[in-house]
């Protein structure tokens, strides 16, 4: 049986995982190569790295850093983050990564996913979405969740998915940081409109949210978190055994 | 030397990686001289078959892969690299494989339910034929022991040689074997501790 996924995301700058700083076990709590071995060992089924630097000359240590990951840790790696051309691609996928996630890039340039599709396969092609609701409809945001695009967010992944996305991740911006859970209502919306894999990611506080995610929404396919697994506040493996034992498929 | 045929498709960095890890001899080659020089042979892949089927043959890597198997090198090929082996895909049409193994390749689609996403995408488990003894590929590792799949094509007419199958919705071909020939649909060097003693093991074979 296909298992349900548990994603932890890092977010890098400068070299260095942020949100990072209060990790039970690690001495440096803020290596993106520590805290992905970490993770690896305890039962992560994916990794996903988001690339948070600005500047030009800091993406080539986010690369190096990729590289490093990539050289001894051997589960799925999804990069995300200042992807907005093929070359891009290209240049993470060099440094093994195994998915590329676009996000702004693709609103910038809605050809990204259909070229990208083409030259590297569907499976390697994630459209995250960053979704709010304003007066009652999804609405699709920009620039880390700050701008409102105008655009019908179930809509754009509905079309994302036809042009060769393979995977969606939805933020829920509702929801994200609040810790009451994951963003069901949000999460079902989409799923009732794509047939290919969504990964849910946004509010996530406590254990009991992703058994509430997978018993809600059978057709989800993973959850993501950053900080409630970077503080220690949840852990892996215990996550994984209560989804078990309450029938729940996982990787143990 | 095991050496990885690097024909301009797929994400061969981890695989190179992986051996790297597990202190095994690699190296990622396009050179023929090289294939024919080393131990073993990795047929990797990712992407669409018929550019890779074409790229092999135009190279003619393609017929020193099969020569060297012929010859009794092991081989090993890994999601699309493991498609390569049969006689036919068809992925969007129909194009040759390079015939090492009976069978064909046909979409998940026609056989599984179709509330089930494809393409396959995620970790699953592995089931072994119950009338055959374990695969040497499988020595280190346990039925039921979870690998990571991306695909949306299956091998199928190939019975007598499958040495695992996965469920979804259906027993989709998982790994085969055919004397010095191995082949996986899922990716050893994304499978976590599993995947890495499936490289050891062939490695050792």
């Amino acid at each position: 049986m296909i298992t349900k996924r548990i994603i932890p995301c890092l977010d890098v700058k400068d070299g260095r995982v942020v949100k990072g700083v209060n990790f039970l076990g690690l001495s440096d709590v803020s290596s993106p190569v520590k805290l992905a071995k970490f993770y690896s060992e305890n039962g992560a089924d994916e990794l996903v790295f988001y690339d948070i630097t600005a500047s030009f000359e800091k993406r080539a240590l986010f690369t190096d850093i990729l590289k490093e990951v990539a050289s001894t840790i051997f589960i799925p790696l999804t990069v995300g983050g200042g992807i907005n051309t093929i070359e891009d691609f290209d240049r993470v996928l060099k440094c093994g990564a195994d998915k590329v996630s676009v996000n702004s890039g693709a609103i910038k340039n809605p050809d990204l996913i259909s070229k990208a599709a083409q030259k590297y396969g569907n499976q390697c092609v994630v459209l995250s979405a960053d979704v709010k609701r304003v007066d009652g409809k999804f609405m699709l945001f920009a620039k880390g969740g700050r701008e409102n695009t105008g655009i019908d967010a179930i809509d754009w992944i509905e079309k994302g998915a036809k042009n060769g996305a393979g995977e969606i991740v939805v933020n829920s911006i509702d929801t994200d940081g609040v810790k009451g859970g994951f963003d069901i209502e949000m999460l079902k919306a989409v799923c009732d409109k794509v047939n290919v894999p969504v990964i849910a990611s946004g509010g996530a506080g406590k254990i009991d949210d992703f058994v509430t995610l997978f018993n809600e929404i059978p057709d989800i396919d993973a959850g993501l978190a950053a900080s409630i697994f970077h503080f220690g506040e949840v852990k892996i493996s215990d996550l994984k055994n209560t989804l078990k034992n309450n029938n729940i498929n996982v990787r143990i | 030397m095991i050496a990885i045929v690097d024909y301009g498709v797929g994400n061969i960095f981890s695989l190179y990686s992986s051996f790297k890890f597990i202190g095994v001899d690699v190296c990622l080659t396009s050179d023929k001289q090289k294939i024919k020089d080393s131990e073993k042979i990795i047929l990797p892949g990712v992407g669409a078959f018929k550019d890779a089927a074409q790229k092999l043959k135009e190279t003619s890597l393609g017929d020193v892969v099969v020569n060297e198997a012929k010859g009794g090198k092991p081989l090993l090929g890994i999601c699309l690299g493991m498609q390569m082996m049969f006689e036919k895909s068809y992925e969007y049409g129909e194009h040759d494989g390079l015939g090492l193994i009976e069978g064909s390749v046909v979409p998940i689609k026609d056989v599984i339910p179709n509330n089930l996403k494809i393409p396959h995408i995620g970790w699953n488990s592995l089931d072994f034929p119950k009338n055959k003894e374990k695969s040497k590929l499988f020595k280190y590792i346990n039925e039921k022991d979870f690998v990571y799949f991306v695909h949306s094509f299956y091998a199928k007419d190939c019975e007598k040689n499958v040495i695992a199958t996965s469920n979804y919705g259906a027993d989709l071909t998982a790994a085969v074997e055919k004397d010095n020939i191995f082949a996986t649909q899922f990716h050893p060097e994304k499978s976590g501790n599993v995947g890495l003693s499936i490289l050891k093991a062939f490695s050792e074979i």
